[in-house]
């Protein structure tokens, strides 16, 4: 296929998009979007967070009908807002977060939409002969009788795959499929991708990493700020360059420099979380996160992070081994606890875990301390002090809100970052817990906790960093180490890190730190 | 202890077993219908009143029997797509609207009555279903065929309906499409299903199944209609739902062990006299749901989406 | 259609809301009275003169509205923590049955120890049985709706077998009543020559302390955020289990002092019939009230003055008196409806 890999009239066209336009509200997230695809080429589309690859892939796939615009897909128009006519025009997706039901097999959540709702019974003979010849022919074996929440992400993956194909897609859009995979599975799905442009399927390919665009694409769209910004072939193309395009100006990496490590803040001693509420035990945990040092714990989701994350924000007790904080052990497994021995907690998730939307902007502000004299006297709240209180952070950390008044839920995701930023760095703590901190962030809002964080980093304070994406791992952490199945490796520094090395202890391929 | 062996395997104990658990059996399989589309129907208490009452009444101006289940299963059916245009469609607290369902049917279903019989101080009566005899096919089968000639044609519909509600759940198209809209409505939604519709569907097929638990009562077990004749077994089927894991031959299962034990007690009260308060005994159905409720909360595995709203176009 | 959700709700929308609620309920339940063969209109206005056309009506209102009051409080505030407290009626009376079982001459004290004394035992009583089922639910997941329904039946045949058994009146010619609270145990009356008694006062305060609680002080702002984002509240510190723990014995207490102070103000003794479901009322009671404890007060007045007017009603223009209990069903029912709409607008599209 690379002999007429760079002739864009060649193939058949087999998708087009024209003047896509879709607005929420005040915000464009789609501006005018034209694009076309070819029979058997694989087109990245390429874009920071919030872009608008998301969005346009919805309305492609009819889970948002566009304000204007239209898609054509074989020559055919497609009528908007109708995941069922997409799905029967030949298109199939592979969304981010997969659409598949735990409590169900794996031939259930393959066979779900395909037959007639009003057969008086199921032909499971036949899907499971057609679902045999597909995993064949693609790679992409996986047991069908499986229930779906026993199976690893990447099985998973490879479900939501065969589900398109099923359908018969020849139209397939993944929507960032490598988020979730280590390197080796990564390469895996790479090859079943060739696959099937070989069989004549097309591929969109939706991802922010560079070197994977490069690999496997043979056209590149960018996007920015909701506009198709180039569409280039791949061949050629230089890395720094298309890095520009994406966030229209030159990346600057965060400046980290060096700085000696202080005392232990952190220290886990054989630390085993386990029970039956614990999805993801964490296995013999052997850390420690010194003062003036960002650690980071690189791995796939999935593998043990919410637990330790759990474990050093009070939310879960160790079942056994020891913590120490500054030295000293932990007495109570609280949060409460945590955060008046002078712990930073930054929850993994800021709608779920990190603040009450329904409540005011200053009530969230004083969740951690509402029971400090300064907020509270007699069981009655000082609500002058705590609104005061929210003002002065509002301001340091440039909040964008109309007042502490202001209902949290209606701030944009920034924004909330950043109130739970001021929440936790504002008391300047010895230790900090940044879980995922800038999942979902606009590419500003990234570079300003990132800031942040090297910021108390320089001011004293131990980070635990905690991150799937491995480039912020290795852009902001000292030492790396790598969780896989509950057990964590032994931290490398990050001069001598070697990303193949990281990427097999992610798979779980090499052998773990032992204890 | 003779006289427990004595109650246990008498011909009359299993007959009222399987008398008692037919509404249990019918509103059980109707919840469960509703919990596995992703929908806890709290109307079932009202519904199963408005079963009974509607049923009874059809009856009573001149329909036959069968005219009755159907006209509750109707009425069941409305009440639950009005507990299914507020719930899934609207997206509102199914705890509260299911409160509100079973107030509006029980209080409509009172109004009804004393509207059309205002005068009555003793409840007019119908003649009921009859059982089905000695003579017949099943009542002439050896050892169980006594217990099976007392029963009436609605126990056997219910038995019935647990077979077709486990295949179709199980083994067709649209019952893999409630229970996916239970576990995932996204993913039913990707895959171009209606999931308001499937939803909607699922609740009013429930539903109809527990007004015709409801109108067992009226047109089966007794030939009149009380208030307050539901008596909580609503709120018992509820946790028999619970104890049943979600699944219909499990549900058959916890309706049939809790009749036993309510006809049990009936007996042992019988054979206690006034030793133990008879009230005692009346709460024992109330008590073993709750201890029921206990048991199960570790292992239940229960729909993904139960009580979980879903709308288009949110995450 | 689709719901788009408002960036701020102005408070007349808030006020609307109720009464649009009830309004549509009372056009919708028209159709059954004219079905009755009633006039329609006639009929609204005896219920409406039946409810506050007079000062003896008025009294029988606010009489009626008292219990309200208090089990739309048990409500509100079990519902403000999302525990779903359906247990109210059978937490009113344990609460009436400890109130008669330490008010009926067992402790002589003067009366205004003895009251508080007598109604704080119903607090207890009505607390500690909503604390089961919160137990349960917060160490076992188990669903607190279900139990709590369960125990009303439970509690009343517990009051029938005391009824009936050990706290039998001797004096009652063997009807199942308890015997009758001490003069000292009784509420005063308001208005002499009424049913209106001092229940009422005490209602009206209640409301206003669980307002203060729940808008100022520390264990209301820990009902708030563990009522909308749990997780949210245990990561940033909050005992969740601790704050739902409390709450159940707040709002259970709340229901037992409703059975208390009917039975203190109202009927003297107790029996089965005692509540006509003010339990059951309470939950409408706080969804019409939008879980505000204030509103609760005018919500009681309403649902009150539907069920004492529909009585009137009844008497002129022979609709059978259950119209209350379907226009009470159907304000609910509207109100969530109601609640929607304040929260969302509506797009068609």
């Amino acid at each position: 296929m690379t002999a007429a890999a760079s002739a864009p009239d060649g193939p058949e066209l087999t998708l087009r998009l024209d003047g896509i336009t879709k607005r929420f509200g005040s915000l464009t997230a789609n501006d005018g979007i034209s694009l076309d695809l070819r029979k058997g080429e694989v087109l990245a589309l390429l874009g920071e967070n919030g872009a608008g690859k998301t969005t346009l892939m919805n309305i492609l796939f009819g889970h948002y009908v566009p304000d204007e615009g239209r898609v054509e897909v074989f020559g055919r128009a497609l009528p908007h807002g109708s995941p069922k006519a997409a799905i029967a025009a030949g298109l199939g997706m592979v969304h981010q977060h997969f659409t598949l039901a735990e409590n169900l097999t794996v031939l259930d959540n393959v066979m779900i939409g395909t037959e007639s709702l009003w057969r008086p019974w199921q032909d499971r003979r036949r899907a499971r002969a057609r679902l045999a010849d597909l995993a064949e022919r693609f790679g992409l074996a996986v047991d069908p009788d499986r229930r779906v929440g026993d199976l690893s992400v990447g099985e998973r993956q490879r479900v939501e795959i065969l589900k398109a194909l099923y359908r018969e897609a020849r139209i397939l859009i993944l929507d960032e499929p490598t988020a979730v995979l280590t390197p080796q599975e990564s390469e895996r799905l790479f090859a079943t991708l060739r696959r099937m442009v070989d069989e004549g399927l097309s591929v969109i390919f939706i991802s922010h990493k560079l070197p994977e665009v490069m690999a496997v694409s043979r056209r590149v769209a960018v996007l920015r700020q909701g506009r198709c910004v180039a569409v280039r072939d791949t061949a050629g193309l230089d890395r720094a360059g298309l890095a520009a395009l994406m966030v229209g100006r030159e990346v600057t990496a965060p400046s980290r420099t060096p700085l000696p490590p202080g005392p232990p803040a952190l220290e886990l001693k054989r630390v085993t979380v386990a029970g039956p509420r614990v999805r993801v035990p964490l296995r013999d945990a052997d850390l420690a996160v010194h003062r003036h040092e960002i650690l980071g714990i690189a791995g796939v989701s999935g593998n043990g992070q919410s637990t330790l994350a759990d474990l050093v924000s009070g939310m879960a007790a160790p079942s056994a081994g020891q913590i120490l904080l500054f030295g000293d052990p932990i007495a109570r497994h609280k949060p409460s606890h945590f955060v008046r021995l002078g712990v930073g907690r930054i929850p993994e998730d800021r709608h779920a875990e990190g603040l009450v939307g329904d409540m005011a902007v200053w009530e969230n502000l004083i969740a951690e301390r509402y029971r400090e004299p300064d907020f509270q006297r007699a069981g009655f709240l000082k609500r002058g002090a705590a609104r005061a209180h929210a003002g002065d952070l509002i301001r340091d950390f440039d909040v964008r809100c109309p007042s502490p008044e202001a209902v949290t839920r209606l701030l944009s995701g920034g924004n909330m970052q950043k109130l739970i930023l001021g929440r936790t760095l504002a008391r300047r703590p010895g230790f900090i817990l940044a879980n995922q901190p800038t999942r979902g962030l606009d590419i500003g809002a990234v570079t300003y906790v990132h800031e942040r964080l090297l910021e108390a980093r320089g001011h004293g304070a131990g980070v635990l960093l905690i991150s799937e994406d491995l480039d912020e791992v290795l852009a902001l952490a000292d030492r790396v180490a790598v969780i896989h199945a509950g057990r964590l490796s032994a931290p490398m520094a990050r001069e001598e890190v070697d990303v193949r090395r990281l990427g097999l202890l992610m798979a779980g391929e090499e052998g773990h730190h032992a204890a | 202890m003779d006289i427990f062996l004595d109650i246990l395997i008498s011909a009359s104990l299993w007959a009222t077993v399987l008398r008692i658990a037919t509404p249990l059996i019918l509103g059980t399989l109707g919840e469960l219908v509703c919990e596995r589309a992703g929908v806890l129907n709290l109307g079932i208490e009202g519904i199963m009143t408005l079963g009974a009452m509607v049923g009874w009444m059809t009856v009573y101006q001149g329909g036959d029997l069968w005219t009755g289940v159907l006209v509750a299963a109707l009425a069941g059916m409305l009440a639950g797509l009005l507990h299914a245009a507020l719930t899934v469609p609207l997206g509102l607290s199914q705890h509260v609207t299911g409160i509100g369902v079973t107030l509006l049917a029980t209080s409509l279903s009172y109004y009804t009555y004393r509207l059309v019989l205002p005068q009555a101080t003793t409840p007019p009566t119908v003649t009921p279903f009859q059982p089905i005899g000695d003579g017949s096919l099943l009542g002439s089968l050896p050892v169980i065929g006594p217990v099976l000639a007392q029963q009436t044609p609605l126990t056997y519909f219910a038995l019935a309906a647990v077979v077709v509600v486990a295949w179709v759940l199980h083994r067709t198209p649209v019952g893999l499409a409630v229970r996916m809209v239970g576990e995932n409505p996204a993913a039913a939604d990707a895959q171009g299903l209606n999931v308001t519709g499937v939803r909607i569907g699922a609740v009013m097929a429930g539903s109809a199944l527990m007004a015709v638990g409801g109108a067992f009562l009226t047109l089966s077990a007794f030939n009149a209609f009380f208030f307050n004749m539901i008596n909580g077994r609503g709120w018992i089927c509820i946790a028999l739902v619970v104890f049943a894991s979600w699944r219909p031959g499990k549900a058959l299962l916890g309706a049939l062990l809790f009749a036993l034990f309510d006809a049990l007690q009936t007996r042992l009260q019988q054979v206690s006299g006034a030793a133990i308060p008879y009230q005692i005994y009346l709460m024992m159905p109330y008590v073993l749901s709750i201890v029921a409720l206990i048991v199960m909360s570790r292992r239940a595995a229960y729909p993904r989406a139960l009580m979980v709203p879903f709308r288009k176009g949110e995450r | 259609m689709r719901l788009e959700a408002r960036t701020a709700v102005p408070l007349w929308l808030t006020l609307a809301a109720p009464a649009g609620a009830v309004l549509t309920a009372f056009v919708l339940c028209a159709g059954l009275i004219a079905w009755s063969g009633a006039p329609v209109l006639e009929a609204y206005g005896r219920l409406l003169a039946g409810a506050f056309g007079s000062r003896f009506a008025l009294t029988e209102t606010l009489t009626r509205a008292t219990p309200l009051i208090l089990t739309g409080l048990a409500a509100a505030v079990a519902f403000r923590a999302k525990l779903w407290n359906i247990g109210g009626e059978g937490q009113l009376y344990l609460g009436a049955l400890a109130a008669v079982a330490v008010g009926s001459g067992v402790i002589s004290l003067p009366a205004p120890l003895l009251i508080p004394v007598v109604m704080l035992v119903a607090m207890a009583a009505g607390g500690l049985l909503l604390l089961g089922p919160a137990f349960l639910k917060t160490r076992l997941g188990v669903d607190e709706v279900v139990t709590t329904l369960l125990l009303n039946f439970i509690v009343l045949l517990f009051v029938s077998m005391m009824l009936e058994g050990p706290m039998k009146d001797p004096m009652a010619m063997g009807w199942p009543q308890s015997a009758p609270v001490v003069s000292d145990a009784e509420l005063p009356r308001l208005v002499p020559r009424t049913r209106l008694h001092l229940g009422l006062v005490i209602a009206v305060l209640a409301a206003v302390a669980v307002w203060v609680i729940k808008s100022r002080t520390v264990f209301g702002y820990e009902i708030r955020s563990v009522g909308s984002n749990p997780r949210a509240a245990a990561f940033a510190g909050v005992p969740v289990n601790w704050v739902v723990l409390r709450v159940a014995l707040l709002s259970g207490g709340l229901a037992g002092l409703a059975g208390a102070s009917e039975v203190m103000g109202r009927t003297g003794y107790l029996t089965l019939d005692m509540s006509p479901g003010y339990g059951y009322g309470g939950i409408v009671i706080a969804m019409l009230a939008q879980l505000n404890p204030l509103g609760c007060i005018a919500a009681a007045l309403l649902v009150a003055g539907v069920f004492v007017g529909a009585d009137a009603m009844s008497r002129a223009v022979a609709v059978p008196n259950y119209i209350a209990d379907v226009l009470v069903a159907a304000s609910l029912l509207c109100m969530l409806v109601g609640m929607l709409l304040v929260r969302y607008r509506l797009r068609w599209r």
